[in-house]
């Protein structure tokens, strides 16, 4: 399933409306995000259920365990709430 | 081609039907409503293959002719007054989000003291809403303006949505001979619309998004330019109508009699035919008048005015509007423009019509006499003795 | 060319509808213009109301009410103002009263510029109801002149329902030979 992406690292030509071709974010969730999410993949039983509570679709399913969009994540931390196995973790971004 | 008798919302709902309008939302409003009724009839009988939506209010009636146009669809909708109020915060929605809605504006006095009466207070409030604003003198033009309207919103350098301006009663509910066009004259004028600016399931977009502090600005700039694209559009589209359907306009401005005019009075609407038999009265009195109809308000003609005014040294707005604490908004618009094209006459405003007044020639030569004695302010009709 | 007719009715009795196949009569061919409308604001059955035609040969521009016609028409003789029809008149104008001829009102009225009509006693025999506004229709364009048969024919086709189409035409023609008959023209 394919994600919508930055358009590369700038902006985009303005069109005469506001009207732009599907599969774009116009904002990395990243740029004001204080933390990103770490899984350890031991704990992680494919449950899913960060996918479900995460509000923002950056959990996504990676084999039979899960992967994170960095883009999407708002560092909102309710998948580490819903996980219980405590596979997830927030880390401080460098 | 055929000639008919109809009231000027009647020859509106024929130029929509030969339009092949796609999508009619509209909520009833005096003196709109039979523009709506009669499209309903139309729908009803098979001759307009349009989806009629039924709404519960003029909010929704623009906010649903918002999304029928994000589909691609040519939509119309029709109000006044109050009704126009109520869908105002839409009506920003679809000027920036440059869909090409056709809405006809019966224009009907504001509330309060309740009033159903024609006069322009409703359409020139808001001037500023991002619409082009078109208006009519008489139901033949409402009837080529609902077509004209289309071609030049549905132009891609213009993408704008366009207000076509009828007169509450004096136009939209008086009777008057029509050529009604044929539907291949009406289709040679008019292509489908196809745009860019819609949803698109083989080639997925969004529509209608956010734009921050970093980039709102420029939308903006290019919804400004795409409006001031109205002028060419609308010469071209008026010299291909002439050309179909052998009726010519004269683009932003009408004029009479101004080539040689020492006073000249600036108007809008059905009125400019009353102007022009004054104007016709003054010359027989030795005053050399002249006349000028404002056909677009938006976008403002202020070269073209600039260009008609040039050797004339009086003018007088006649308006049916005012805005309270000041003056009537044409007549700063006008002064604005004459000030700028560095000109040197004065200008005089003359609020009439309010609520229905009538407007007799009397009061048009009276503007015009006033003006020439070099009158600078604004005279309130009822009220002429003292200067507002 | 400018002619200017006044119609004072009640709300109900068809003043407006025959205001507009009067206008429609002239307007419907190449080169002749005329303007139909009624005095705007709500209304209910039985109130006095009027309604305007303008015809002419070039554009009309006035839409302003009309105060002084060429023609004046009382489709209902009680109301007020109808005792003094001339009183709206222009020079070499003529009021037309839907009233029997009333002897003790003869005197009163100005032979010269009057004349009553029992329009809804024509109605009543063709139409088989007393509404008098298609006959007036053709009265006036009798009393009017440069109107021919053909033109009130095409009048109340382009107004009137489709089933009403045939009877009125007869009301309206019978009236216009009538008016035709007593040889009276606006000036």
């Amino acid at each position: 399933m394919s994600s919508p992406k930055l358009y590369e690292d700038k902006l985009p030509p303005i069109p005469f409306a506001p009207v732009f071709k599907a599969g774009y974010l116009t904002l990395s969730n990243q740029g004001w995000s204080e933390v990103i999410p770490v899984l350890e993949s031991d704990k992680c039983n494919g449950c899913m259920l960060c996918a479900l509570c995460c509000p923002d679709g950056a959990v996504r399913a990676s084999g039979d365990k899960v992967s994170f969009e960095r883009d999407f994540c708002k560092g909102c931390g309710l998948c580490v709430k819903a996980c219980r196995k405590g596979a997830i973790s927030l880390k401080a971004k460098e | 081609m055929t000639r008919a008798f109809l009231s000027g919302n009647e020859a509106f709902a024929q130029g929509v039907r030969l339009s092949r309008v796609q999508v009619v939302s509209a909520y009833p409003i005096t003196p709109q409503t039979t523009v709506v009724e009669a499209l309903a009839g139309m729908a009803a009988n098979g001759e307009l293959n349009a989806r009629f939506l039924h709404v519960e209010s003029e909010h929704s009636a623009l906010s649903a002719a918002i999304g029928a146009s994000m589909t691609g669809a040519r939509t119309f909708t029709a109000t006044s007054s109050q009704g126009l109020l109520y869908m105002a915060e839409c009506l920003v929605y679809a000027s920036g989000g440059r869909y090409p809605i056709v809405m006809m504006n019966a224009c009907r006095s504001t509330a309060l003291p309740w009033n159903i009466y024609g006069d322009q207070r409703d359409s020139l409030l808001l001037a500023d809403s991002g619409w082009i604003q078109i208006y009519a003198k008489d139901a033949q033009e409402a009837l080529d303006l609902a077509l004209i309207a289309y071609r030049v919103a549905e132009d891609p350098e213009v993408s704008t949505p366009c207000m076509v301006c009828l007169d509450g009663f004096t136009i939209t509910h008086t009777y008057e001979a029509v050529d009604v066009p044929s539907q291949q004259q009406a289709d040679a004028f008019l292509p489908p619309y196809r745009t860019s600016n819609r949803f698109d399931f083989e080639d997925p977009r969004n529509l209608a998004f956010s734009a921050g502090p970093e980039t709102n600005y420029m939308f903006k700039k290019k919804e400004h330019e795409g409006m001031l694209r109205v002028f060419g559009a609308l010469e071209k589209a008026e010299k291909d109508f002439n050309e179909i359907f052998s009726r010519s306009y004269s683009g932003a401005l009408e004029t009479f009699a101004t080539e040689d005019a020492e006073v000249v009075v600036v108007t809008l609407g059905a009125v400019y035919g009353l102007v022009v038999e004054a104007v016709k009265s003054l010359r027989k009195q030795g005053i050399r008048a002249g006349a000028i109809r404002l056909r677009l308000i938006r976008p403002f003609p202020a070269g073209q005015l600039k260009e008609a005014l040039s050797q004339v040294k009086h003018v007088a707005v006649l308006e049916k509007d005012i805005s309270f604490g000041y003056e009537g908004a044409v007549l700063s618009w006008v002064r604005a423009a004459v000030q700028k094209g560095g000109l040197d006459l004065n200008v005089c405003g003359f609020v009439a019509g309010l609520g229905g007044k009538d407007i007799p020639e009397a009061y048009i030569e009276y503007a015009a006499k006033t003006a020439l004695s070099g009158f600078n302010g604004t005279r309130f009709q009822g009220f002429d003795e003292e200067d507002l | 060319m400018l002619k200017q007719i006044l119609w004072h009715g009640r709300g109900g009795e068809g003043a407006f509808t025959a205001a507009k196949v009067l206008a429609a009569a002239w307007a419907l061919k190449e080169g002749r213009y005329a303007l139909a409308f009624p005095s705007f604001g709500p209304e209910r059955r039985g109130a006095p109301v009027r309604a305007f035609t303008r015809i002419s040969d070039s554009a009309v521009g006035d839409r302003s009410e009309i105060t002084r016609a060429d023609i004046v028409i009382w489709l209902d003789p009680t109301l007020p103002g109808a005792d003094k029809p001339e009183l709206e008149l222009t020079e070499g104008g003529i009021a037309l009263v839907n009233r029997k001829e009333w002897s003790d009102l003869k005197n009163a009225a100005d032979p010269e510029r009057v004349i009553n009509f029992d329009a809804s006693g024509l109605a009543l025999k063709i139409l088989g109801r007393p509404i008098a506004n298609t006959v007036l229709s053709g009265a006036v364009a009798a009393l009017s002149g440069g109107f021919d048969e053909e033109d009130l024919k095409a009048g109340i086709k382009a107004v009137m329902k489709p089933s009403l189409v045939s009877k009125n035409e007869s009301a309206a023609i019978e009236a216009f030979r009538f008016i035709n008959g007593l040889k009276r023209r606006i000036a």
